[in-house]
């Protein structure tokens, strides 16, 4: 592993100078023959893995519209070339987006176009070498997905869309990721990305709900594989365990027992991240999505709730009605879609962000919260990258910019906003989305953190901000190992839950 | 003789550029979009996304918000564009329809800051160091076909005037079937060689952007997908079966 650097700060927004090859390497660790064959890849890189490749391309250019618009559609403006965290932060070009994706068009060009057959060198095409499959391997493990790129393509040409058909066409080969393979691998074989098995799961929910007994004197319940409960909660494995993740786990808990809502856990669908996005599989995110339907029927649930985690929320508002049927219109040849259609009570938008949820049940005044009790803190709230670009919550447009913050004013009394061109659907990823979030990538992932920090320092400075609220599982597992190197307190960073946590009056109503 | 040659080029590079951006048109309309991608905030209604793309296509927002420099130039070249072409329009109808007429000055104009725009472009693909390290050599050269077309249009109007009376004639020929001279004018054959050349690269290049924009899922869908199942046909049969 190279040595960690925290670059230094400079004033967003800032324009790097180029440092060509600074992130030049073997990339993050690859996945064992054990790791690829369990999720269906060839163990290792194949040995026609050049024809494979090309073949596995072609297919994906008639599958998905995006790739074949985008391919051809860059016209090389460097619109996006200033854009991505990753190149702010390394200042390697190959991580401008419009570089990063020229990578894969560039043997596009070549296999598939006239011009790149009769002219490569003219129009910048390259025959696929085992040197280009080496960079595609490095380059495209430094992406995070995060599409802020495709805010400012002026055609919405969308890195992430690119990135995704480079990881599957690398899985397709046997050049998979260790982290991402490995962590679909477990959510397969045992329901979660971490690997929990029930009982440890069932073990830590006891556990939190005498916590929370000692706390409060209430008795919030922590329930798993309740059948005939209403809402099935879906959050991040992270809630489980770790800090400050569990700290909204605790708060969804109290939102559900203010209300008076029956909800329940699955032991068997204990995880709402889906990497099958990250690798741009679509059997992988199908099959995963599937285990939430199959537990959504077992438990007879009416609602389907989202935790706090970003791309798990994009998956789940953007892809679970096509994936599995959640939302309406489900194939009248799928009877489990047609089961659960009839299941679901229809009065909420299924599937519901906990966000909504809270947001709704404060409208509707059946929850009361003491502000005070978050007086020692001036938060901020970091969009997430996933949430912010890729989803939606309510009914407008920009809900899902509007309702987080919303609860945050109606549970904290100090709240202020970080630089306007870094929040909202402009917002920095916390630089450990995307399948990134390893440590054997920690050193991309510090300094993929840095404009997010360099804007947090400036709200530091001028409002005096101590903690920054975001709803992802990643964002605050990124930011907590990040952020000390930068010189923050990791306890600066927490969810939105854990505010509504510390404010709400549990039996006040 | 040269009109025979232009004769035969302009209806062959028409012919190419006819078929091939409808053949490119049919691909991407013809490959699905298995996902929702819009990137959000998105509209949720139809019209919501017209109107994206209207001030996508008209306005350039997304570039606008992305680097002020660029959209001023690119906007200036792809306005001033469009204002030379239809002007050229009085080339193709006899009588001249009012509207062409009536901005043939300002078309005039459009063709000098078309120019201004298009060098301005090189400009930063010459000295921006990041610009200029996404650059291919075909990116350049676009650059200076464009700007070749435009400067060599332009020098018929200020420097060596074209007899433009026979040069209709040649066009209002052509698409009757029925060729008629074309003034042997060194600079009239460079501008129309130049033309023939991008009407022949156009199904080829990134020039594919003007069509593809209109594909762009992030763009064009509605955000919509708790509301409206969305999925592609080679998806569906993952269905049936289960």
């Amino acid at each position: 592993m190279s040595d960690i650097t925290a670059p230094a700060y400079r004033t967003i927004p800032i324009i790097p100078a180029l440092k060509p090859g600074a992130m030049e390497g073997k990339g993050p660790f690859v996945a064992s023959d054990k790791l690829n064959e369990a999720i269906g890849f060839p163990g290792q890189l194949v040995e026609d893995w050049h024809d494979r490749a090309i073949a596995r391309m072609g297919e994906l250019l008639t599958k998905y519209r995006s790739l074949k618009v985008f391919m051809d559609a860059c016209v090389h403006c460097g619109a996006c070339s200033d854009k991505c965290h990753y190149f702010i932060g390394t200042q390697d070009p190959k991580n401008m987006p419009v570089a990063r994706q020229d990578l894969l068009r560039s043997v596009y060009r070549r296999y598939f176009t006239l011009p790149g057959k009769l002219f490569p060198k003219l129009v910048g095409a390259r025959d696929l070498t085992r040197e280009v499959l080496d960079e595609w391997y490095n380059y495209f493990n430094q992406c995070s997905e995060c599409r802020r790129c495709s805010v400012f393509c002026p055609y919405g040409i969308d890195t992430a869309e690119v990135t995704m058909a480079a990881r599957e066409i690398l899985d397709s080969v046997g050049y998979g990721q260790k982290y991402s393979n490995e962590i679909i691998g477990k959510v397969h074989k045992i329901g979660n990305n971490l690997g929990l098995p029930g009982p440890a799961l069932q073990d830590t929910l006891e556990g939190l709900e005498e916590d929370v007994k000692d706390a409060t004197g209430i008795d919030v319940r922590f329930p798993m594989d309740v059948k005939g409960a209403e809402v099935l909660l879906i959050t991040p494995s992270a809630d489980f365990f770790a800090e400050p993740h569990i700290d909204s786990l605790i708060g969804y808990a109290k939102v559900f027992h203010a209300t008076g809502t029956s909800w329940t856990l699955s032991s068997m669908s204990s995880e709402a991240g889906n990497f099958g996005m990250f690798i741009g599989n679509y059997d992988q995110l199908r099959a995963i999505a599937m285990r939430i339907r199959q537990a959504a029927l077992e438990l007879g649930v009416k609602r389907i709730v989202v935790g706090e985690c970003g791309h798990a929320w994009r998956v789940a508002y953007s892809f679970w009605n096509t994936l599995t049927g959640v939302g309406d219109g489900a194939d009248p040849n799928d009877r489990f879609a047609q089961m659960l259609q009839k299941q679901l009570d229809h009065r909420y938008k299924q599937p519901a962000h906990i966000c909504e949820f809270t947001w709704d049940m404060i409208q509707d005044e059946r929850l009361t919260f003491d502000k005070t009790a978050n007086d020692k803190y001036i938060i901020t709230f970091h969009d997430s990258c996933n949430v912010a670009r890729g989803s939606r919550m309510g009914d407008l447009p920009g809900g899902q910019f509007e309702i987080p913050r919303n609860i945050i004013k109606a549970v904290a009394n100090n709240f202020v906003e970080m630089a306007p061109n870094t929040t909202r659907e402009q917002t920095f990823c916390c630089g450990g989305g995307g399948g990134l979030l390893t440590d054997d990538l920690l050193d991309l992932r510090v300094k993929g953190a840095l404009p997010r920090m360099e804007v947090l320092q400036q709200a530091v400075d001028e409002h005096g901000v101590n903690f920054m609220a975001t709803i992802c599982a990643i964002c605050k597992a990124q930011f907590t190992k990040v952020m000390p190197i930068y010189g923050f307190d990791r306890r600066m960073v927490g969810g939105v839950h854990q505010l509504v946590s510390n404010a709400i009056q549990l039996g006040a109503k | 003789m040269a009109s025979i040659v232009f004769a035969i080029l302009f209806y062959l590079a028409t012919l190419l550029l006819v078929v091939g951006v409808l053949f490119r048109i049919s691909t991407y309309a013809g490959t699905p979009a298995p996902l929702k991608i819009p990137t959000t905030p998105a509209p949720t209604t139809t019209g919501g996304v017209v109107l994206r793309m209207t001030r996508e296509v008209l306005f350039f927002e997304s570039l606008f918000k992305a680097n002020l420099w660029t959209w001023v130039l690119g906007w200036l070249f792809h306005g001033s564009l469009a204002l030379v072409i239809l002007r050229h329009l009085r080339y193709f109808t006899d009588p001249v329809w009012d509207w062409v007429a009536f901005i043939q000055p300002f078309g005039m104009y459009a063709g000098i800051t078309m120019l201004l725009g298009l060098c301005g472009l090189w400009a930063r693909r010459l000295f921006v160091e990041r610009i200029r390290y996404i650059s291919t050599p075909s990116d350049h050269l676009m650059l200076l076909l464009l700007i070749g077309i435009a400067a060599s249009g332009l020098s018929m109007k200020f420097i060596a005037h074209t007899d433009v009376i026979s040069v209709k004639n040649f066009f209002i020929g052509l698409m009757r079937f029925d060729i008629k001279p074309l003034p042997a004018d060194p600079l009239l054959v460079v501008h129309l060689s130049l033309v023939v050349l991008l009407l022949v690269v156009f199904p080829f290049s990134k020039l594919l952007h003007a069509p593809g924009v209109f594909f762009s899922p992030t763009r064009n869908q509605k955000d919509d997908p708790r509301e409206r199942r969305h999925i592609a046909p080679w998806a569906k049969s993952f269905e049936v079966s289960e």
